[in-house]
């Protein structure tokens, strides 16, 4: 179910004080987001998460990889945005010490008050056959 | 003036990391997973201390990016993890110019998340447009 996502100016600067950033266009009234800054957005805004729930084991879950694409300069303050998930793939292989690891990859698509495509956020989780260990990162 | 193929960028180091560090990013990013913040509770599930959520080495590799370039300029950050960061750790943060893309302007970069190890934690790669559309990247 698409959700709001307003783009609040405290919180990408707390989101770039945390990233480590001395960078001072973060600090202004009209700051765009840091390229990471929409992995808050489900955390703070989703109102259903249930479209979501891949019925993975959440203790040998990990997160794989994480992509965040943007057609033109990243969404700043002041931006309300629409987002829309889905499940986009899933798949198996072999893990490396045995096992099957599944995987899924999840697309977070933000548009503008237009409609306009502004980000596409791409998360790839893994379940592993066995609980983790120091190999890899979980979510 | 535009990257050209094979240009390295200058590194640059975090931390070394703190708990703290952790607990600011929890709260930046709603994220609170227990295992990256709550000692006991990590060391219940079998490690030897609470580690950095994935997501906070790749948030520094995202300032490193656009402290480089501005962070008007990122058209596309993408990150896989690979080891895990622990407390302590100093991540370096390097850059490379994998292609330029002259017709649409995109300059692609690969980056690296290096703990003081030379373990890898994250790889990432990078687009960037490559003719500056925002206020001028910090300097440093």
């Amino acid at each position: 179910m698409p959700y709001e996502v307003p783009i609040e100016r405290g919180k990408v600067r707390e989101f770039a004080t945390a990233s480590m950033s001395s960078n001072p266009a973060y600090q202004q009234p009209d700051a765009v987001i840091p390229p990471t800054f929409l992995t808050t957005s489900a955390r703070f805004w989703m109102t259903d998460p249930s479209g979501i729930d891949l019925g993975f084991e959440p203790s040998r879950l990990l997160h794989g990889e994480e992509e965040y694409v943007f057609p033109g300069p990243p969404p700043r303050v002041g931006m309300t945005l629409t987002a829309s998930h889905e499940l986009t793939r899933r798949w198996e292989k072999a893990g490396r010490r045995g096992g099957t690891l599944r995987f899924a990859l999840m697309t977070t698509r933000y548009t503008d008050a237009d409609g306009t495509l502004v980000a596409e956020q791409r998360t790839t989780v893994v379940e592993t056959e066995r609980p983790p260990s120091a190999e890899c990162e979980r979510p | 003036m535009t990257p050209h193929l094979g240009e390295r960028f200058e590194r640059r180091t975090f931390g070394p990391l703190t708990r703290t560090d952790f607990v600011r990013y929890a709260g930046a990013s709603g994220d609170f997973n227990p295992i990256h913040h709550d000692e006991i509770y990590a060391v219940g599930a079998g490690f030897p201390s609470v580690f950095s959520v994935g997501m906070l080495q790749a948030a520094i590799l995202g300032a490193y990016v656009t402290d480089l370039f501005g962070p008007e300029n990122v058209r596309r950050f993408a990150v896989r993890f690979k080891e895990q960061v622990w407390p302590d750790d100093i991540l370096t943060c390097v850059a490379e110019v994998a292609e330029v893309k002259p017709d649409d302007g995109i300059v692609v970069l690969t980056l690296q998340c290096l703990r003081q190890t030379g373990g890898v934690a994250i790889q990432g790669t990078a687009e960037i447009a490559a003719s500056p559309v925002g206020p001028e990247p910090a300097v440093g």
